[in-house]
Protein backbone atom coordinates (compact mmCIF):
# COMPACT_ATOMS: atom_id res chain seq x y z
CA UNK A 1 0.00 0.00 0.00
CA UNK A 2 1.39 3.37 -0.94
CA UNK A 3 0.29 5.74 1.74
CA UNK A 4 1.24 8.80 -0.32
CA UNK A 5 -1.65 8.09 -2.66
CA UNK A 6 -3.93 6.92 0.07
CA UNK A 7 -7.25 8.71 -0.20
CA UNK A 8 -6.78 9.95 3.35
CA UNK A 9 -3.97 12.19 2.16
CA UNK A 10 -6.62 13.87 0.05
CA UNK A 11 -7.87 16.99 1.80
CA UNK A 12 -11.00 16.93 3.91
CA UNK A 13 -14.08 18.74 2.53
CA UNK A 14 -17.20 19.77 4.40
CA UNK A 15 -20.40 19.12 2.46
CA UNK A 16 -23.49 21.36 2.51
CA UNK A 17 -26.77 20.35 0.85
CA UNK A 18 -29.78 22.43 -0.15
CA UNK A 19 -32.66 20.00 0.27
CA UNK A 20 -35.11 22.03 -1.83
CA UNK A 21 -35.46 25.42 -3.43
CA UNK A 22 -36.12 28.15 -0.92
CA UNK A 23 -34.05 26.55 1.84
CA UNK A 24 -30.46 27.21 2.91
CA UNK A 25 -27.63 24.78 2.38
CA UNK A 26 -27.19 22.74 5.55
CA UNK A 27 -24.09 20.86 6.70
CA UNK A 28 -24.49 17.18 5.76
CA UNK A 29 -21.09 15.72 6.61
CA UNK A 30 -17.58 15.52 5.27
CA UNK A 31 -15.47 13.51 2.86
CA UNK A 32 -11.98 13.28 1.40
CA UNK A 33 -11.32 14.12 -2.24
CA UNK A 34 -8.29 15.18 -4.29
CA UNK A 35 -9.94 18.32 -5.71
CA UNK A 36 -13.18 20.30 -5.73
CA UNK A 37 -14.61 18.57 -8.80
CA UNK A 38 -14.19 15.13 -7.27
CA UNK A 39 -15.41 16.40 -3.92
CA UNK A 40 -18.68 17.56 -5.53
CA UNK A 41 -19.13 14.26 -7.35
CA UNK A 42 -18.38 12.20 -4.27
CA UNK A 43 -20.71 14.39 -2.22
CA UNK A 44 -23.51 13.69 -4.68
CA UNK A 45 -22.92 9.94 -4.45
CA UNK A 46 -22.49 9.95 -0.69
CA UNK A 47 -25.11 12.41 0.52
CA UNK A 48 -27.84 12.57 -2.14
CA UNK A 49 -28.67 8.97 -3.05
CA UNK A 50 -32.35 9.55 -2.24
CA UNK A 51 -33.14 12.98 -3.64
CA UNK A 52 -31.88 14.70 -0.51
CA UNK A 53 -30.58 17.66 -2.47
CA UNK A 54 -31.02 20.11 -5.30
CA UNK A 55 -27.64 21.75 -4.79
CA UNK A 56 -24.32 20.82 -3.19
CA UNK A 57 -21.54 22.99 -1.77
CA UNK A 58 -18.15 21.65 -0.80
CA UNK A 59 -15.72 23.69 1.26
CA UNK A 60 -12.13 22.73 2.14
CA UNK A 61 -12.37 21.97 5.85
CA UNK A 62 -9.11 23.84 6.38
CA UNK A 63 -10.71 27.04 5.08
CA UNK A 64 -13.37 27.16 7.78
CA UNK A 65 -12.74 29.42 10.76
CA UNK A 66 -14.59 28.52 13.94
CA UNK A 67 -15.15 30.31 17.22
CA UNK A 68 -13.03 29.00 20.05
CA UNK A 69 -15.03 26.39 21.99
CA UNK A 70 -13.26 27.30 25.25
CA UNK A 71 -14.38 30.93 25.20
CA UNK A 72 -17.96 29.79 24.60
CA UNK A 73 -19.44 31.31 27.75
CA UNK A 74 -17.95 34.77 27.49
CA UNK A 75 -18.13 34.93 23.73
CA UNK A 76 -21.89 34.57 23.51
CA UNK A 77 -22.60 36.37 26.77
CA UNK A 78 -23.63 39.69 25.25
CA UNK A 79 -26.83 38.05 23.98
CA UNK A 80 -27.79 37.06 27.50
CA UNK A 81 -29.80 39.29 29.80
CA UNK A 82 -31.23 41.05 26.79
CA UNK A 83 -34.66 39.53 26.76
CA UNK A 84 -35.97 42.83 25.32
CA UNK A 85 -34.67 41.57 21.99
CA UNK A 86 -37.54 39.08 21.94
CA UNK A 87 -41.20 39.84 21.27
CA UNK A 88 -42.22 37.88 24.35
CA UNK A 89 -40.63 40.59 26.54
CA UNK A 90 -43.51 42.95 25.73
CA UNK A 91 -46.66 41.93 27.59
CA UNK A 92 -48.83 45.09 27.72
CA UNK A 93 -50.33 44.28 24.36
CA UNK A 94 -51.76 40.93 25.53
CA UNK A 95 -55.25 40.39 24.14
CA UNK A 96 -54.77 43.02 21.44
CA UNK A 97 -55.11 41.34 18.06
CA UNK A 98 -52.56 41.23 15.23
CA UNK A 99 -49.81 42.68 17.43
CA UNK B 1 -8.14 23.96 11.26
CA UNK B 2 -11.46 22.35 10.54
CA UNK B 3 -14.15 22.90 13.15
CA UNK B 4 -14.83 19.19 12.78
CA UNK B 5 -11.41 18.16 13.85
CA UNK B 6 -10.12 17.79 17.31
CA UNK B 7 -7.17 19.99 17.95
CA UNK B 8 -4.69 18.61 20.42
CA UNK B 9 -3.69 21.30 22.85
CA UNK B 10 0.05 21.94 22.94
CA UNK B 11 1.52 20.19 25.93
CA UNK B 12 4.76 22.12 26.30
CA UNK B 13 4.27 23.62 29.69
CA UNK B 14 6.88 26.21 30.47
CA UNK B 15 6.50 26.33 34.21
CA UNK B 16 4.41 25.30 37.15
CA UNK B 17 1.98 28.14 36.58
CA UNK B 18 1.10 26.64 33.22
CA UNK B 19 0.79 23.20 34.77
CA UNK B 20 -1.64 24.53 37.34
CA UNK B 21 -3.58 26.35 34.64
CA UNK B 22 -3.78 23.17 32.56
CA UNK B 23 -5.00 21.27 35.59
CA UNK B 24 -7.68 23.86 36.30
CA UNK B 25 -8.72 23.74 32.65
CA UNK B 26 -9.02 19.96 32.72
CA UNK B 27 -11.08 20.18 35.89
CA UNK B 28 -13.41 22.75 34.35
CA UNK B 29 -13.60 20.57 31.24
CA UNK B 30 -14.46 17.49 33.26
CA UNK B 31 -17.22 19.38 35.10
CA UNK B 32 -18.65 20.71 31.87
CA UNK B 33 -18.49 17.24 30.30
CA UNK B 34 -20.37 15.72 33.24
CA UNK B 35 -22.98 18.45 33.03
CA UNK B 36 -23.52 17.79 29.33
CA UNK B 37 -23.95 14.06 29.95
CA UNK B 38 -26.25 14.64 32.93
CA UNK B 39 -28.59 16.94 31.02
CA UNK B 40 -28.59 14.54 28.06
CA UNK B 41 -27.09 17.14 25.75
CA UNK B 42 -24.42 16.33 23.13
CA UNK B 43 -20.65 16.41 23.24
CA UNK B 44 -19.22 18.06 20.10
CA UNK B 45 -15.79 17.56 18.48
CA UNK B 46 -13.94 20.51 19.96
CA UNK B 47 -15.32 20.11 23.49
CA UNK B 48 -13.06 18.89 26.23
CA UNK B 49 -13.71 15.20 26.91
CA UNK B 50 -12.06 12.56 29.07
CA UNK B 51 -9.37 10.63 27.21
CA UNK B 52 -11.13 7.36 28.08
CA UNK B 53 -14.38 8.60 26.52
CA UNK B 54 -12.54 9.62 23.36
CA UNK B 55 -10.71 6.30 23.16
CA UNK B 56 -13.77 4.23 23.73
CA UNK B 57 -15.67 6.15 21.04
CA UNK B 58 -12.85 5.89 18.51
CA UNK B 59 -12.82 2.14 19.07
CA UNK B 60 -16.58 1.75 18.74
CA UNK B 61 -17.07 4.10 15.78
CA UNK B 62 -14.10 2.81 13.78
CA UNK B 63 -15.12 -0.82 14.37
CA UNK B 64 -18.60 0.10 13.26
CA UNK B 65 -17.17 1.71 10.09
CA UNK B 66 -15.02 -1.35 9.36
CA UNK B 67 -18.10 -3.58 9.76
CA UNK B 68 -19.99 -1.60 7.12
CA UNK B 69 -17.04 -1.84 4.72
CA UNK B 70 -16.38 -5.56 5.18
CA UNK B 71 -20.14 -6.09 5.25
CA UNK B 72 -20.30 -5.27 1.55
CA UNK B 73 -18.49 -8.50 0.69
CA UNK B 74 -21.03 -11.28 1.40
CA UNK B 75 -23.66 -9.41 -0.62
CA UNK B 76 -21.37 -7.91 -3.25
CA UNK B 77 -20.56 -11.48 -4.10
CA UNK B 78 -24.14 -12.04 -5.28
CA UNK B 79 -24.61 -8.95 -7.42
CA UNK B 80 -23.58 -10.74 -10.61
CA UNK B 81 -25.78 -13.72 -9.74
CA UNK B 82 -28.97 -11.95 -8.64
CA UNK B 83 -31.97 -13.77 -10.11
CA UNK B 84 -33.41 -10.76 -11.94
CA UNK B 85 -32.41 -7.31 -13.12
CA UNK B 86 -34.65 -5.74 -10.47
CA UNK B 87 -33.10 -7.77 -7.65
CA UNK B 88 -29.68 -6.88 -8.99
CA UNK B 89 -30.44 -3.14 -8.98
CA UNK B 90 -31.81 -3.43 -5.42
CA UNK B 91 -28.76 -5.32 -4.20
CA UNK B 92 -26.40 -2.82 -5.80
CA UNK B 93 -28.25 0.04 -4.11
CA UNK B 94 -27.98 -1.73 -0.77
CA UNK B 95 -24.28 -2.47 -1.10
CA UNK B 96 -23.67 1.14 -2.14
CA UNK B 97 -25.53 2.27 0.98
CA UNK B 98 -23.23 0.14 3.14
CA UNK B 99 -20.19 1.84 1.58
CA UNK B 100 -21.84 5.15 2.43
CA UNK B 101 -22.43 4.01 6.02
CA UNK B 102 -18.75 3.19 6.33
CA UNK B 103 -17.80 6.65 5.08
CA UNK B 104 -20.23 8.50 7.40
CA UNK B 105 -18.74 6.61 10.32
CA UNK B 106 -15.10 7.09 9.33
CA UNK B 107 -15.87 10.83 9.16
CA UNK B 108 -17.38 10.72 12.64
CA UNK B 109 -14.34 8.86 14.01
CA UNK B 110 -12.06 11.39 12.34
CA UNK B 111 -13.65 14.23 14.34
CA UNK B 112 -12.21 12.50 17.42
CA UNK B 113 -8.70 13.05 16.10
CA UNK B 114 -8.07 9.64 14.57
CA UNK B 115 -6.64 10.09 11.04
CA UNK B 116 -8.54 8.26 8.31
CA UNK B 117 -5.33 6.72 7.00
CA UNK B 118 -4.64 5.10 10.34
CA UNK B 119 -8.08 3.45 10.40
CA UNK B 120 -7.65 2.14 6.86
CA UNK B 121 -4.23 0.80 7.80
CA UNK B 122 -5.59 -0.97 10.84
CA UNK B 123 -8.17 -2.77 8.77
CA UNK B 124 -5.59 -3.53 6.07
CA UNK B 125 -3.13 -5.05 8.53
CA UNK B 126 -5.81 -7.06 10.31
CA UNK B 127 -5.40 -5.18 13.59
CA UNK B 128 -8.90 -3.75 13.50
CA UNK B 129 -11.98 -5.67 14.58
CA UNK B 130 -15.31 -5.71 12.80
CA UNK B 131 -18.62 -7.46 13.40
CA UNK B 132 -18.05 -11.22 13.28
CA UNK B 133 -21.28 -11.83 11.35
CA UNK B 134 -19.52 -10.84 8.12
CA UNK B 135 -17.11 -13.73 8.41
CA UNK B 136 -19.92 -16.12 7.51
CA UNK B 137 -20.45 -17.00 3.84
CA UNK B 138 -23.58 -16.22 1.80
CA UNK B 139 -24.03 -19.64 0.25
CA UNK B 140 -27.31 -19.24 -1.59
CA UNK B 141 -29.56 -16.47 -2.89
CA UNK B 142 -31.78 -17.12 0.13
CA UNK B 143 -28.85 -16.10 2.34
CA UNK B 144 -29.07 -12.64 0.78
CA UNK B 145 -32.66 -12.57 2.01
CA UNK B 146 -31.66 -13.79 5.48
CA UNK B 147 -28.85 -11.23 5.68
CA UNK B 148 -31.22 -8.36 4.86
CA UNK B 149 -33.92 -9.53 7.22
CA UNK B 150 -31.82 -10.76 10.15
CA UNK B 151 -28.44 -9.02 9.91
CA UNK B 152 -29.74 -5.61 8.88
CA UNK B 153 -32.68 -6.19 11.23
CA UNK B 154 -30.34 -6.71 14.19
CA UNK B 155 -28.30 -3.73 13.06
CA UNK B 156 -31.41 -1.53 13.13
CA UNK B 157 -32.36 -2.61 16.66
CA UNK B 158 -28.80 -1.85 17.73
CA UNK B 159 -28.53 1.43 15.84
CA UNK B 160 -31.82 3.17 16.58
CA UNK B 161 -30.83 3.94 20.21
CA UNK B 162 -27.38 5.02 18.97
CA UNK B 163 -29.06 7.94 17.17
CA UNK B 164 -29.19 9.45 20.67
CA UNK B 165 -25.54 8.69 21.47
CA UNK B 166 -23.97 11.45 23.55
CA UNK B 167 -21.31 12.17 20.93
CA UNK B 168 -22.92 14.47 18.34
CA UNK B 169 -21.20 13.35 15.12
CA UNK B 170 -21.81 9.66 15.92
CA UNK B 171 -25.50 10.25 16.63
CA UNK B 172 -25.89 12.26 13.43
CA UNK B 173 -24.22 9.55 11.35
CA UNK B 174 -26.57 6.99 12.92
CA UNK B 175 -29.66 9.05 12.06
CA UNK B 176 -28.62 9.05 8.42
CA UNK B 177 -27.83 5.33 8.53
CA UNK B 178 -31.07 4.32 10.23
CA UNK B 179 -33.12 6.11 7.56
CA UNK B 180 -31.45 3.93 4.93
CA UNK B 181 -31.51 0.64 6.83
CA UNK B 182 -35.24 0.05 6.77
CA UNK B 183 -35.19 -0.61 3.04
CA UNK B 184 -32.35 -3.09 3.60
CA UNK B 185 -34.39 -5.15 6.01
CA UNK B 186 -37.55 -5.08 3.94
CA UNK B 187 -35.89 -6.14 0.70
CA UNK B 188 -34.38 -9.11 2.56
CA UNK B 189 -37.72 -10.05 4.04
CA UNK B 190 -39.27 -9.91 0.57
CA UNK B 191 -36.63 -12.18 -0.91
CA UNK B 192 -37.42 -14.74 1.78
CA UNK B 193 -41.16 -14.26 1.33
CA UNK B 194 -40.94 -14.94 -2.42
CA UNK B 195 -38.85 -18.04 -1.86
CA UNK B 196 -40.98 -19.28 0.99
CA UNK B 197 -44.05 -19.10 -1.24
CA UNK B 198 -42.32 -20.58 -4.28
CA UNK B 199 -41.50 -24.20 -5.02
CA UNK B 200 -40.79 -26.74 -2.30
CA UNK B 201 -37.07 -26.46 -3.04
CA UNK B 202 -37.18 -22.67 -2.79
CA UNK B 203 -39.09 -22.84 0.47
CA UNK B 204 -36.49 -25.21 1.88
CA UNK B 205 -33.69 -22.93 0.69
CA UNK B 206 -35.29 -20.01 2.56
CA UNK B 207 -35.69 -22.08 5.74
CA UNK B 208 -32.07 -23.22 5.63
CA UNK B 209 -30.85 -19.65 5.22
CA UNK B 210 -32.86 -18.56 8.28
CA UNK B 211 -31.49 -21.54 10.19
CA UNK B 212 -27.92 -20.51 9.34
CA UNK B 213 -28.20 -16.81 10.15
CA UNK B 214 -30.53 -16.76 13.17
CA UNK B 215 -27.91 -17.58 15.83
CA UNK B 216 -25.09 -15.40 14.47
CA UNK B 217 -27.57 -12.50 14.01
CA UNK B 218 -28.59 -12.73 17.69
CA UNK B 219 -24.92 -12.62 18.60
CA UNK B 220 -24.49 -9.31 16.80
CA UNK B 221 -25.63 -7.60 20.02
CA UNK B 222 -22.45 -8.82 21.69
CA UNK B 223 -21.82 -11.22 24.58
CA UNK B 224 -24.31 -11.61 27.46
CA UNK B 225 -24.35 -8.67 29.86
CA UNK B 226 -22.29 -10.59 32.42
CA UNK B 227 -19.42 -10.94 29.93
CA UNK B 228 -19.53 -7.43 28.54
CA UNK B 229 -17.24 -5.36 30.77
CA UNK B 230 -17.36 -2.14 28.69
CA UNK B 231 -21.14 -1.92 28.53
CA UNK B 232 -21.66 -0.34 31.94
CA UNK B 233 -19.27 2.55 31.32
CA UNK B 234 -20.68 3.08 27.84
CA UNK B 235 -24.16 3.37 29.31
CA UNK B 236 -23.01 5.83 31.96
CA UNK B 237 -21.58 7.96 29.17
CA UNK B 238 -24.91 7.63 27.32
CA UNK B 239 -23.25 6.21 24.23
CA UNK B 240 -25.19 2.98 24.68
CA UNK B 241 -28.74 3.22 26.00
CA UNK B 242 -29.64 -0.45 26.46
CA UNK B 243 -27.65 -3.54 27.40
CA UNK B 244 -26.76 -6.28 24.91
CA UNK B 245 -29.32 -8.65 26.41
CA UNK B 246 -32.08 -6.05 26.41
CA UNK B 247 -31.56 -5.39 22.71
CA UNK B 248 -31.33 -9.10 21.91
CA UNK B 249 -34.63 -9.70 23.69
CA UNK B 250 -36.26 -6.84 21.80
CA UNK B 251 -35.04 -8.36 18.52
CA UNK B 252 -36.32 -11.87 19.28
CA UNK B 253 -39.73 -10.45 20.24
CA UNK B 254 -39.90 -8.69 16.87
CA UNK B 255 -38.78 -11.71 14.86
CA UNK B 256 -41.44 -14.17 15.99
CA UNK B 257 -44.44 -12.55 14.24
CA UNK B 258 -42.26 -11.72 11.24
CA UNK B 259 -41.15 -15.32 10.75
CA UNK B 260 -44.76 -16.45 11.02
CA UNK B 261 -45.71 -14.03 8.25
CA UNK B 262 -42.93 -15.57 6.16
CA UNK B 263 -44.31 -19.06 6.68
CA UNK B 264 -40.95 -20.15 8.12
CA UNK B 265 -39.68 -21.07 11.59
CA UNK B 266 -36.82 -19.99 13.83
CA UNK B 267 -34.34 -22.77 14.65
CA UNK B 268 -34.77 -22.73 18.43
CA UNK B 269 -36.84 -25.44 20.15
CA UNK B 270 -36.77 -23.48 23.42
CA UNK B 271 -38.37 -20.41 21.89
CA UNK B 272 -41.69 -19.78 23.63
CA UNK B 273 -43.87 -16.97 24.95
CA UNK B 274 -43.41 -16.22 28.62
CA UNK B 275 -46.62 -14.69 29.90
CA UNK B 276 -45.07 -13.56 33.14
CA UNK B 277 -42.16 -11.70 31.56
CA UNK B 278 -44.17 -10.50 28.59
CA UNK B 279 -41.32 -11.66 26.35
CA UNK B 280 -40.25 -14.72 24.41
CA UNK B 281 -37.84 -17.07 26.16
CA UNK B 282 -35.11 -18.38 23.92
CA UNK B 283 -32.33 -20.96 24.11
CA UNK B 284 -28.61 -20.41 24.74
CA UNK B 285 -26.42 -19.34 21.86
CA UNK B 286 -23.10 -20.91 20.91
CA UNK B 287 -20.75 -18.42 22.56
CA UNK B 288 -17.65 -20.60 22.05
CA UNK B 289 -18.18 -20.24 18.33
CA UNK B 290 -18.77 -16.50 18.71
CA UNK B 291 -15.49 -15.93 20.52
CA UNK B 292 -13.63 -18.17 18.06
CA UNK B 293 -14.95 -16.09 15.15
CA UNK B 294 -14.00 -12.85 16.92
CA UNK B 295 -10.46 -14.17 17.33
CA UNK B 296 -10.24 -14.50 13.56
CA UNK B 297 -11.27 -18.13 13.15
CA UNK B 298 -14.52 -17.48 11.35
CA UNK B 299 -15.29 -19.49 8.22
CA UNK B 300 -14.19 -16.63 5.95
CA UNK B 301 -12.11 -14.34 8.22
CA UNK B 302 -9.00 -14.77 6.10
CA UNK B 303 -10.78 -14.34 2.76
CA UNK B 304 -12.55 -11.16 3.88
CA UNK B 305 -9.26 -9.52 4.80
CA UNK B 306 -7.51 -10.72 1.64
CA UNK B 307 -10.30 -9.36 -0.49
CA UNK B 308 -10.16 -5.98 1.27
CA UNK B 309 -6.39 -5.79 0.67
CA UNK B 310 -6.75 -6.77 -2.95
CA UNK B 311 -9.40 -4.10 -3.55
CA UNK B 312 -7.23 -1.48 -1.85
CA UNK B 313 -4.07 -2.47 -3.70
CA UNK B 314 -5.75 -2.65 -7.06
CA UNK B 315 -7.36 0.76 -6.58
CA UNK B 316 -4.07 2.42 -5.63
CA UNK B 317 -3.28 3.58 -9.17
CA UNK B 318 -6.61 5.36 -9.40
CA UNK B 319 -5.94 7.28 -6.18
CA UNK B 320 -2.43 8.10 -7.37
CA UNK B 321 -3.71 9.36 -10.70
CA UNK B 322 -6.31 11.55 -8.97
CA UNK B 323 -3.64 13.13 -6.77
CA UNK B 324 -1.32 13.69 -9.75
CA UNK B 325 -4.15 15.31 -11.68
CA UNK B 326 -5.12 17.58 -8.77
CA UNK B 327 -1.48 18.60 -8.24
CA UNK B 328 -0.96 19.43 -11.90
CA UNK B 329 -4.18 21.42 -12.07
CA UNK B 330 -3.22 23.51 -9.03
CA UNK B 331 0.29 24.08 -10.47
CA UNK B 332 -1.25 25.35 -13.71
CA UNK B 333 -3.49 27.66 -11.71
CA UNK B 334 -0.48 29.07 -9.83
CA UNK B 335 1.24 29.54 -13.17
CA UNK B 336 -1.77 31.41 -14.61
CA UNK B 337 -1.90 33.61 -11.52
CA UNK B 338 1.79 34.42 -11.82
CA UNK B 339 1.32 35.30 -15.48
CA UNK B 340 -1.55 37.66 -14.62
CA UNK B 341 0.44 39.42 -11.94
CA UNK B 342 3.38 39.69 -14.32
CA UNK B 343 1.18 41.36 -16.90
FE1 LIG C 1 -25.23 -0.39 7.11
FE1 LIG D 1 -27.70 -2.26 5.90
Amino acid sequence: MTSSADSSSWPLWEVFIRSSRGLSHVHAGSLHAPDATMAIRNARDLYTRRNEGTSVWVVPAAAIMASDPDSKGAYFESAQGKSYRHATYYTQSEGVKHL
Amino acid sequence: MSPQNHQHAPLHLADEGDAAAALAEAEAGQNRFEEIIAEDSRVEPRDWMPESYRKSLVRQVSQHAHSEIIGMQPEGNWISRAPSLKRKAILMAKVQDEAGHGLYLYSAAETLGRPREEMYDQLYTGKAKYSSIFNYPARTWADIGAIGWLVDGAAIVNQVPLCRASYGPYGRAMVRICKEESFHQRQGWEILHSLSHGTQAQHQMAQEAVDRFYGPALQMFGPPDGDSPNSQQSMEWKIKRFTNDELRQRFVDMLVPQVEALGLTLPDPELKWNEERGHYDFGDLDWDEFFAVIKGNGPLSRQRLEHYRKARDEGAWVREAAVAYANRASRNEDHDQAALIGA
